[in-house]
Order: C-alpha cells, then sequence, then structure tokens
C-alpha cells in the first residue's frame, strides 16, 4: 500500500497534468494486477462502504495518542479534515510492514464490514502500528469512504493508456460501467484482443465547455442547431437485450430510480443507447428542478411523489442503434435516426406515445446569431438554464473537448445580501473562514437567505477572513455571528418558494459574483424583491 | 499567581525591577527575548540583550541604540531584581528572561523550540515558579520529524530538481529561518543564492559568529545565467511575484513548521512543503513546562485556549496572557488562532 500512498503524495503534490499522467504510468506499470485494479477503482473517485463508524475511528485515536476527545475536536478543527487529524496526532508506526493495497483491502478492511467491533478496531489498530504517515493517511481515506485526490477519470484513463498502449477512448469505455476490482479484470482492460462490452455498459458522455466568446466567432450559423439547455439529470438509456439501464453522469447506475422510464423503454427496439436529461415533467410541463431535487431525496419512491412528481427523459442524441455504435456519425444522421427511434418507426415497432416519458429536445436551426441572442432571453419561459450550441457535422465525443458543444447560459440572478455568519472551510481552506450566510432585509430585520462557499478571490478571502476573527459578535461551536458590514452580490441559477428555509425562498448554485465594497448594508436587497423575482417567474413552461 | 510580572499597554512589566521584557511600545527600559521585530521593537531608550545575538540585534534596531549586552547566565540587578538571560534555542541571540525577586522566579520563555540548531545554543530549562510559554505550535497535531531528516529530504528535492534542469527555490523567513537552512543543507550539492533581504541578515549572523555556507546574490548575476543547478533562498513574501521569473523552469518549496496541515501546504501553492519550525511542538512544549517545575504557566501567542485547558486539566495552574506578540512564521502563512498580531 505504500506505493499507492507515494502514487497518491505525488498526485497530491503536483498541479502539472504531464506529471500527473506521469506518475499514474509508472505506477500502473510497476504494480501488479490486482493493486493497479484497486487503485483504478478509488482514483476513479469509487468508494468502499465506511467500514469502521467515524466515532470509534475519533475515540480510537485519541485513546492511542494519549489525547481527551475535546482536545481531538479542536485539532479537527484546524485541520479541517477527519483522516488528516488522526494522522497527525498518532504517534509514529512501529513496524515497516508494507502489505499490498489489494491485500489490505481483501484480506482486512472488506471483512470488517461482518466482524464485531472488537475485530475492526484490531485491525485499525494494526494499520497504526505498521504505516507511516503518507500510507495512515491514505488508509484513513479508504476506510472512511472518503477518498479523493486531484486526478479525473480521463487522466486515470491516459496514465492507463500510456503504461498499456492502447488507446484512451477504448480504455474509458471499458472503464464504464459497474466493475469489480479484480486482476481479471485489470487484465481485461490492458488486453487489446478483449471486445466484451457488458450490457450495462455506458458510453463516455460527451459533455459541453461554457461557451466564453461571442457566438459569432463560431463561425457560420447555418453550421450550427441549438437546443434548449434543460436543468435535470444528464442521463444514458441503455437498451439491450430486453434489459434497460439508465446511468447518470456521475456513472451511478440509477435505473431503479425511474420506473416509469423502465416501463416505456421496453417499447424501444435492443440494442439503443439513449442520451439525454430526466426532467420532473407533469400535464404537458416541465417541473422546476426544485421538485426533482424532491423526488431525488427520496429513499423510498412512493405512489405520492411518483404522481406529484413524474419524469421524462428528453432525448437528444442516439450512441448505439442495432447494437453498433454510432458516435462517429454527424450529429445531423444520429439526430435522424433518434427521431426515427423514438417513433419507433425504424426497426416497425409501434409508436412511444408521445407526450408521455420519452421526448424528443427539438433542434432550432437559425439564420443569424442575433436571432439565437433573442432565442436565448427566452430561456426562463421554457425552464430551461439557456441553450446547448451543437456543430451539425460533430461527432459524439469523449469528454469534455472544446470546439463542437457549448453551454450558452443565460445570465444568473443576482441580489446584494449582507455577511452575517461565518464558517471554517475545509481541505486546502481549513483555518479560513470561508463558509459564509448571507443575509436580506425583511421587515427592518437581516433574516439568513443563502449560503455560499466560493467566488473570491484568495486575496479577497484573507481579507474577509480577518474581518471575521475582528468582528465576531458570538460563537456558537465552529460557527461566528459577524457584525454585519460587508455587502456581496450573490449569483444564483434559480429560485423558488420553500417551507424547509426560514426565509421562506430556496435558491439553487448560490455563489459570490463580488464583493459590493461600494455598498452599505442598507442597500442590501430585501426578501420582498426576491419573492417578487419568483412572482415573475413564468408559470407554464410547454417542452416546445 | 505571580506579583513579578503583569501585563500593561506597553506590555509585560515587572513593577519591582521597573523594566519590560518584549514591550511593544517605546519604554524607558526593555529587556528583550530575541531579535524578531515582533518582539524586539523600535523605540526604547534602552535594550537588555543575549551577547550571542549582538550583530542580529544591530541590524534590526540600528547600531545607534542604547544596548547592554549579556552573556547567557550573566545576572544583572535592576533595581533589587535579578535578571538573567538564558539559551532558548529559537535563533541566534535568542533567550528566556529569568526575573528573581525574594525567592520568587518568573521565567519568560519568549519563543522556542528544544531541538538542535547549529546556528544557536541549545534550549536550557530554568527552574521557575512561574513560566511563560508560546504556543504557536500547541496543538497535538504538530509534531516535529528530527531536523536532520528535514534537511535530508530538502537535499533529495534539490538533487532531484537538478536533474530534472529545474532552479530550487526555497522560501524561509528572512531572519532565523533562512540561516538554519543554510547552515544545515548541504552545500557541496550546488551554488547557493539568496535575496538581498536575506544575504543581509546573513551578514549579521556572520558577524555572531555563527558558520554559513556562501551565499550569492541573486542580483550579482548577468542576465541569461543558468539557475538549473541552484538553491535559492527567499522570503516567502517573494512567492507568485514577478522577482522569481528569472529562476526559470523551478520548483518551489517552503520551510514552515504550518506545512504541517495540508490544507495549509496547498494553500500556498508550493511544490513541496517542509515542516520545519524554529518553535516547540505539543510534546516538547509539555516537556519545556514540565522541566521547569512551575506550578503557574502564562500562555501566550498560538493556541492559547486550548494549551490553557490542557494543562489544567494535567493539574497545573494556567492562564492566557494577552500579548501583541505575532509569529515570524504567521508571515509565511496567514495568521492561525484567534489573535492577530497587530
Amino acid at each position: 500500500m505504500k506505493r499507492f500512498a507515494e502514487l497518491y503524495t505525488t498526485l497530491d503534490q503536483t498541479t502539472k497534468t504531464g506529471e500527473k499522467i506521469a506518475a499514474l504510468a509508472m505506477y500502473f506499470r510497476q504494480a501488479s494486477p490486482e493493486d493497479a485494479a484497486w487503485a483504478v477503482y478509488f482514483l476513479c473517485g469509487r468508494k468502499i462502504r465506511q467500514l469502521v463508524p467515524t466515532k470509534l475511528l475519533r475515540e480510537w485515536s485519541a485513546e492511542r495518542a494519549g489525547i481527551e476527545g475535546w482536545l481531538f475536536d479542536e485539532c479537527y478543527e484546524v485541520v479541517g479534515d477527519l483522516a488528516e487529524t488522526m494522522t497527525l496526532i498518532l504517534p509514529p508506526a512501529e513496524s515497516a510492514e508494507d502489505l499490498p493495497l489489494n491485500q489490505w483491502l481483501t484480506e482486512r478492511l472488506l471483512p470488517l464490514r461482518t466482524t464485531d467491533v472488537e475485530q475492526k478496531r484490531a485491525v485499525v489498530e494494526q494499520a497504526w502500528a505498521e504505516l507511516d504517515e503518507a500510507t495512515r493517511f491514505v488508509f484513513h481515506k479508504i476506510i472512511t469512504g472518503s477518498f479523493r485526490v486531484g486526478v479525473s477519470r480521463g487522466l486515470v484513463v491516459r496514465g492507463l493508456a500510456q503504461a498499456s498502449g492502447i488507446e484512451a477512448d477504448v480504455l474509458s469505455h471499458r472503464l464504464m460501467g459497474d466493475w469489480e476490482p479484480t486482476a481479471v479484470l485489470f487484465a481485461n482492460w490492458v488486453n487489446p484482443d478483449t471486445h466484451d462490452a457488458g450490457i450495462s455498459r455506458p458510453y463516455p458522455f460527451f459533455l459541453a465547455h461554457p461557451l466564453e466568446t461571442e457566438p459569432t466567432e463560431l463561425g457560420a450559423p447555418q453550421d450550427w442547431q441549438a437546443e434548449w439547455k434543460w436543468d435535470g439529470i444528464r442521463a444514458q438509456l441503455i437498451r439491450r437485450e430486453g434489459q434497460t439501464f439508465i446511468w447518470s453522469r456521475g456513472e451511478d447506475l440509477t435505473t431503479d430510480r425511474f420506473p416509469e422510464l423502465i416501463e416505456l423503454a421496453a417499447q424501444l427496439p435492443d440494442g439503443v443507447v439513449l442520451d439525454g436529461e430526466i426532467v420532473g415533467y407533469r400535464d404537458g410541463e416541465i417541473l422546476p428542478f426544485a421538485a426533482m431535487q424532491r423526488r431525488i431525496g427520496r429513499k423510498q419512491l412512493g405512489k405520492k411523489i411518483l404522481s406529484d412528481v413524474p419524469v421524462a427523459l428528453i432525448a437528444f442524441d442516439l450512441l448505439e442503434l442495432e447494437g453498433v455504435d454510432c458516435r462517429q456519425q454527424s450529429l445531423t444522421e444520429r439526430q435522424t435516426q433518434l427521431e426515427q427511434v423514438i417513433a419507433g418507426t425504424l426497426l416497425g415497432k409501434p409508436a412511444v406515445a408521445p407526450d408521455h416519458g420519452f421526448l424528443l429536445s427539438s433542434a432550432h436551426r437559425f439564420a443569424s446569431w442575433e436571432e439565437l441572442a433573442a432565442l436565448r432571453q427566452t430561456s426562463r419561459e421554457q425552464h430551461a438554464e439557456g441553450l446547448m450550441l451543437k456543430r451539425l457535422s460533430s461527432p459524439y465525443r469523449v469528454g469534455r473537448p472544446r470546439g463542437d458543444w457549448w453551454k450558452w447560459k443565460i445570465e444568473p440572478y443576482t441580489v446584494d445580501a449582507v455577511l452575517i455568519y461565518a464558517q471554517r472551510g475545509h481541505g486546502k481552506r481549513a483555518s479560513l473562514y470561508t463558509d459564509y450566510t448571507f443575509a436580506v432585509w425583511d421587515d427592518g430585520k437581516l433574516v439568513p437567505f443563502a449560503k455560499a462557499y466560493s467566488g473570491l478571490t484568495d486575496a479577497e478571502i484573507a481579507k474577509v477572513d480577518r474581518y471575521v476573527r475582528q468582528h465576531t459578535l458570538e460563537k456558537f461551536g465552529p460557527v461566528r455571528s459577524v457584525t454585519p458590514e460587508l455587502v456581496f452580490e450573490l449569483a444564483f441559477e434559480n429560485i423558488s418558494e420553500s417551507n424547509r428555509h426560514k426565509s421562506g425562498v430556496a435558491v439553487r448554485f448560490p455563489r459570490i459574483a463580488r464583493w459590493r465594497e461600494d455598498l452599505k448594508i442598507e442597500d442590501a436587497d430585501s426578501l420582498e424583491t426576491i419573492r417578487a423575482m419568483i412572482r415573475a417567474q413564468p408559470q407554464a413552461a410547454g417542452t416546445a | 499567581m505571580t506579583k513579578l510580572l503583569r501585563t500593561t499597554e506597553c506590555g509585560l512589566y515587572c513593577p519591582q525591577g521597573d523594566f519590560y521584557v518584549d514591550p511593544w511600545r517605546a519604554v524607558p527600559r526593555a529587556v528583550v527575548t530575541h531579535a524578531h521585530s515582533d518582539h524586539a521593537r523600535w523605540g526604547s531608550e534602552s535594550y537588555l540583550a543575549a551577547r550571542e545575538g549582538e550583530g542580529i540585534f544591530r541590524l534590526r534596531l540600528g547600531h545607534e541604540t542604547n544596548f547592554d549586552f549579556v552573556e547567557y547566565g550573566e545576572v544583572r540587578t535592576i533595581n533589587g531584581v535579578r535578571v538573567s538571560l538564558h539559551p532558548a534555542g529559537h535563533m541566534t541571540g535568542a533567550a528566556q528572561v529569568r526575573i528573581e525577586y525574594q525567592g520568587e522566579v518568573c521565567v519568560v520563555s519568549g519563543d522556542y523550540k528544544l531541538e538542535a540548531d547549529p546556528t544557536c545554543r541549545a534550549f536550557e530549562p530554568v527552574k521557575c515558579h512561574t513560566f511563560v510559554t508560546e504556543s504557536t505550535f500547541g496543538l497535538p497535531i504538530y509534531r516535529w520529524t528530527p531536523g536532520a531528516e528535514i534537511f535530508a529530504e530538502i537535499n533529495a528535492w534539490w538533487r532531484s530538481n537538478q536533474e530534472q534542469g529545474k532552479a530550487s527555490l526555497l522560501y524561509g523567513y528572512t531572519v532565523g529561518k533562512a540561516q538554519r537552512l543554510l547552515a544545515g543543507i548541504d552545500s557541496s550539492i550546488g551554488p547557493i543564492f539568496g535575496h538581498g533581504a536575506i544575504i543581509n541578515a546573513c551578514e549579521a549572523y556572520r558577524a555572531c559568529d555563527v558558520k554559513l555556507p556562501e551565499v550569492q546574490r541573486v542580483m550579482s548575476v548577468e542576465k541569461g545565467f543558468d539557475w538549473s543547478r541552484t538553491l535559492v533562498i527567499a522570503p516567502p513574501s517573494a512567492n507568485g511575484t514577478p522577482w522569481m521569473r528569472r529562476f526559470g523552469r523551478l520548483s518551489t518549496g517552503m520551510a514552515s513548521g504550518w506545512m504541517r496541515v495540508r490544507g495549509i501546504r496547498r494553500r500556498k501553492a508550493v511544490d513541496r512543503g517542509f515542516v520545519l519550525s524554529d518553535h516547540v511542538d505539543w510534546s516538547s512544549m509539555l516537556t519545556a513546562i514540565h522541566e521547569t517545575g512551575a506550578e503557574t504557566v502564562w500562555v501566550t501567542h498560538g493556541y492559547v485556549s486550548q494549551v490553557v485547558e490542557h494543562l489544567k486539566k494535567i493539574g497545573l495552574q494556567a492562564a492566557a496572557l494577552a500579548t501583541q506578540f505575532g509569529t515570524e512564521e504567521d508571515d509565511d502563512v496567514g495568521v492561525e488562532g484567534d489573535e492577530v498580531a497587530t
């Protein structure tokens, strides 16, 4: 496991892509297939369920370090990371055993799922006796289910490609789907002859970059089409060998969350993969994302939530037809066939009822960029976040390459609000006050209405941090209330009424747009202004 | 509680002797623990300080200042109060101030560390009734690795950068940390350069008979100079400035106790953090306190409330002492804790 921890340290120490890929490739060349499979598992962000309750880990590590619980908590507040806090307080290791990563997992850790507390403790204490600090940190991250490091799946694939000589696109596809890390599996990944696509396996998503320039720089309007950008759950729906699978963009298999889509998918021909956005959809109208969020939050999908928030898939691309990967065809060709699949005509199947679960994303053609800009201005009336721009000739690519797909979102809502509470951040921002609660005026009082964590520069964060320390009114655990004085412009994507929030409103994706040092707290907005924004929202939204 | 010391708006004051220890305003008579600017401040009429650090005190406070330099252990009687200075191990000329009056003894440690440092005399425990300790790194997460291991890491980093054709830019506080780095690294690896501020401090150190390897001024070379084999020592504030562009391909490192915490290390955006501090870590702080035999401990700058609470739990009388001391290492990374040095 030491080698894996060294890889972690190297990846953690550099921000340079080339160095990360080189470190990954070096690891994959040297590691056994068993270890490499587990390494890919963790590096791609998969997690094993937490094996030992956090509370016990805190207790045991504090005991081993000879400190009391309150002092542990003080340390944790400064470090901002449980795995690191335990690493730092524990006394140095006594031996230098180095069991391979896969054996740590299969022989010692995974069996803990079914063992009693005494045995769990024995394994944890053994780790503390054997592992050096760097390895111990990684060990803590693994057993608490919080392992992450600054590499994307794409980088892991490139490292693996460099080590194995297999093309990145092929590897990227092989790594998708549901798999358990084993030596055989790793051998299959890097074996050029293997061609076994599991029937549930999705394709890597093609993601769009935000448009940073004027659209006129994209060239001739006739080479492009626009589609509404819906705020839902990006998903692939796979129909193979009589079975249906739904994968969300986080690459979770979410099939069981959408029973109504499964039912409809039975009418699709075999060997079809659709890409689209799953949205709440009732009586011919797209529901706000807040409704969808309510449904996602449920562990059990009861009758009520299913009838309150039924879903639809707005399909916009076709990745596989009759069992054959069609991603290299042009967008126009793919969408023509997509229409036929949805209409149920291509393979002579009965038509899927329109307006009932499967919808087609409409492609807008336009003569000028001005015309498109005008269309974009009507996004909110559609309950859309803006537009997607897609080049007609583009293949369905892998990852987030620039050039063929762009998202052109509408300007966010903004509100001027007052900083009233601050809390220390985590990770890179540990020990700095970076997590803020903002308030707006209501009847002469400031009421909290949104939290935001990002949007300031490091220099601004340092300044606000100093302000917080010097203007603390009260401390409630880790939270400080501060003298209301600083005003910030907050931006957010959407706004809705909420009975779960004190202010009665909920906002989506709030972030700090800028620090309004020019404003006094009297200049901040009021709750009434925000309520007016909700009232101004268009109620209905057809699907165009 | 001792009556030998109390806090005033000018700083820590001994009424019987009518003198201040590390005052933050100008006073008639100051006793100073070391030459960092938050402890040895301008403007007082006279300063009592350790002879070992003479050159550095003069660099910091000016040659015209009225100094009284004493050897470690040498006793001065001020208005009937016996005052002596004892090695604190923090930097060259750093001292603990021992104050004795009518059989009662207080020791103000200033900043201190227990680990060996070639640029200064090692910390000596002094028996006392009341001990004033710093708490910059007063939490159990701070545990130092022996300096020799850290220097091995730094040497290996420098060599590896050379192999990759990169200059090594190492940040450390101008006075104290930079010289400890210079005295500890393997100067046979390659040429060593320094930022102008550090070169000046090195001259003051040499005036104190501290042996340092040759350090060339960064500004002394011609344009187009090949930096790829060099080690450059610079103040942390140089990070991210146009000054560092001249070195071409480079790797940056920072030596500070704060580098122990990953979040802070990442926030500083340096390639490597080396955990090297001139302050006590948690366990050596407790060792030092224990060895003084003190029944009462006053805690200054750092994790004050946490250390006070812990000391009370282990049976000592402990109290927070509000001071305006900062820590030179704070300048490295941004102030931690709740007190803000002004």
